[in-house]
């Protein structure tokens, strides 16, 4: 008796707000009404961060938003996205792909932006999703090496490491020389034609690799690009010049639902933030909240403002 | 009966023998790493229980304290080595590893070195006092030798939980025989793994063995039990 009285208020309640809500948006702005909106994400600061980006633009809009952080993983987020709990969250193309299609039946993840973008919207048409533009930043693997190193032997891509490679020790996950790890070893190897003098084992794009490098143990290290020590100890992520890794570049996804009460307002504002996106913005903004320890709200706020995109 | 044909043939492959990541390396990383830290806990414990032992005081205080250490578990100690090295340029691997090692090692040489001076017979004790014998000639002369038996098994204890455990080093990026299993698991190859368990395991069995020798090597011709 008491839980179906909960539920029944609780429905009320919801309807109440709602309706409310509604009416709220359509006297305040005049225009068409701007629905709520829901951000999620996962439980990891750089998702954080790049929720709050997501939820200040549309605040800054009109849009009255809720933000539901800090979720969990992609097994709970995905779930809660499709069923609507929440609205949209930032998302990694092919990493996302991989995870919807886990077979590869309607589209398999490749190293081209596009064509992965192409892909996964052909797997979320399914669950009702759309993904937005994709940014030029991504967090995927990436090799890095120190700014000595990288000044002395004049390296900005990976395949200038080509006559060095021979002398150099590479340092990445145990796993890395592994046949089934193509973006790894057998990947420099084959796409590159680079072999290290020697690999040392250490730790997926964690603190040994960064210690390791930092103490010249190693001269390449197998980092994710969008560690915040990179822009800290002044590292230097070497370009995948000729795409190695899989497009895992970040873009919102949006259930088709909350699209189609909006008058495209929303998509326009999420794409302005993708398309200003790179990979050193999205770095900085990591380094200031994972090692200076601001607040993500802070830095989104300040990253907006700089761009243009909030006052 | 497949996958031990796969484990001996790993240990036949002889590139598994060879180079900077072949065994025999691995294993004088093994025995490096294991040594130092034994070393460094007798430089520790040994005067301080000798001197608790001799003087029969604080004894159950200082045992006690040592014994934490066999709480303390060394996963977390490796952890907690990684963030003092680095900042300190000890770099990875090596010294974080020794910082749990070396806990590990001190509280079986603390205890067996304070019990085996305090139970040497009371009345040669008082003898040699009585012959005019100093302080430390009696501990010198006396209370070492005839604990000596004891004061090993303590650091054969060590030197085997020692060994046995210097495989977490691995975790660290060390090299040392933990390297086989880390790097077996993470490569799924698991004959490689099973091959560094048996490499560790063996490689505690000698030295519970050598050590085994050395002790009875010590015992005094004097109190030497006669076959």
């Amino acid at each position: 008796m008491n839980r179906a009285k909960t539920i029944v208020g609780a429905l009320v309640a919801i309807a109440v707000v709602a309706s409310a809500c509604g009416g709220a948006g359509t006297g305040g702005t005049g225009g068409a009404a701007k629905p709520d909106v829901i951000v999620g994400s996962t439980n990891f600061y750089e998702q954080v961060t790049l929720g709050e980006l997501y939820a200040q633009v549309l605040e800054a809009n009109g849009y009255k938003v809720t933000r539901k952080f800090n979720i969990g993983n992609r097994e709970i987020v995905y779930p809660a996205l499709k069923s609507g709990q929440i609205d949209l969250d930032a998302e990694y193309l092919a990493t996302l792909l991989a995870f919807v299609d886990k077979d590869g039946k309607i589209a398999k993840p490749t190293t081209d932006k596009k064509e992965t973008a192409t892909g996964l919207q052909k797997a979320l048409d399914a669950d009702q999703l759309t993904v937005l533009d994709a940014a030029d930043a991504t967090d995927q693997n990436g090799f890095v090496v120190t700014k000595d190193t990288a000044t002395s032997k004049n390296l900005k891509k990976l395949s200038d490491l080509s006559p060095f490679a021979k002398d150099m020790v590479l340092g990445g996950p145990p796993e890395c020389p592994s046949p089934q790890r193509p973006f790894c070893i057998p990947g420099l190897k084959s796409v590159y034609g680079l072999t290290f003098k020697d690999f040392k084992p250490l730790d997926a794009g964690g603190p040994l690799t960064v210690a390791a490098l930092d103490g010249k143990q190693i001269d390449v290290g197998l980092l994710f690009t969008s560690d915040p020590s990179i822009v800290a100890k002044n590292f230097v992520l070497l370009d995948d010049d000729k795409h190695l890794q899989l497009a895992d570049n970040i873009a919102p996804v949006v259930r088709n639902a909350l699209l189609q009460k909006d008058d495209g307002t929303l998509r326009r504002l999420l794409n302005l933030i993708s398309g200003k996106l790179s990979q050193s913005e999205l770095n900085d903004m990591n380094k200031q909240v994972a090692v200076d320890k601001k607040d993500s709200k802070d830095v989104a706020a300040a990253w907006l403002k700089k761009q243009g995109l909030i006052k | 009966m497949s996958f031990l044909g796969e484990v001996a043939r790993w240990f036949a492959d002889p590139e598994n023998w060879q180079g900077p990541h072949g065994i025999p390396v691995r294993i004088l990383e093994h025995l490096e790493l294991s040594g130092l830290a034994i070393a460094i806990a007798v430089v520790i414990a040994a005067p301080i229980a000798l001197y608790l032992g001799h003087t029969g005081r604080g004894g159950f205080i200082a045992i006690n304290v040592a014994n934490i250490g066999r709480a303390l578990p060394s996963f977390a100690l490796i952890g907690l080595g990684l963030l003092v090295a680095i900042p300190l340029g000890l770099g990875l691997g090596f010294w974080p590893t020794m910082f749990a090692l070396v806990p590990l090692a001190i509280p079986p040489i603390l205890t067996n070195t304070f019990v085996a001076v305090r139970e040497v017979d009371r009345d040669v004790v008082d003898a040699a006092r009585g012959m005019g014998l100093t302080e430390r000639q009696i501990l010198r002369s006396i209370e070492i030798p005839l604990g000596l038996p004891l004061i090993l098994a303590g650091i054969r204890t060590s030197a085997v939980n020692v060994v046995a455990t210097a495989t977490l080093g691995a975790v660290v990026a060390g090299g040392a025989l933990g390297r086989f299993i880390v790097d077996g698991f993470a490569l799924r190859q698991y004959d490689q793994l099973v091959a560094g368990a048996i490499l560790v395991a063996l490689l505690a069995i000698a030295t519970e063995v050598s050590f085994g020798a050395l002790e009875r090597g010590t015992v005094p011709p004097g109190i030497r039990a006669t076959p």
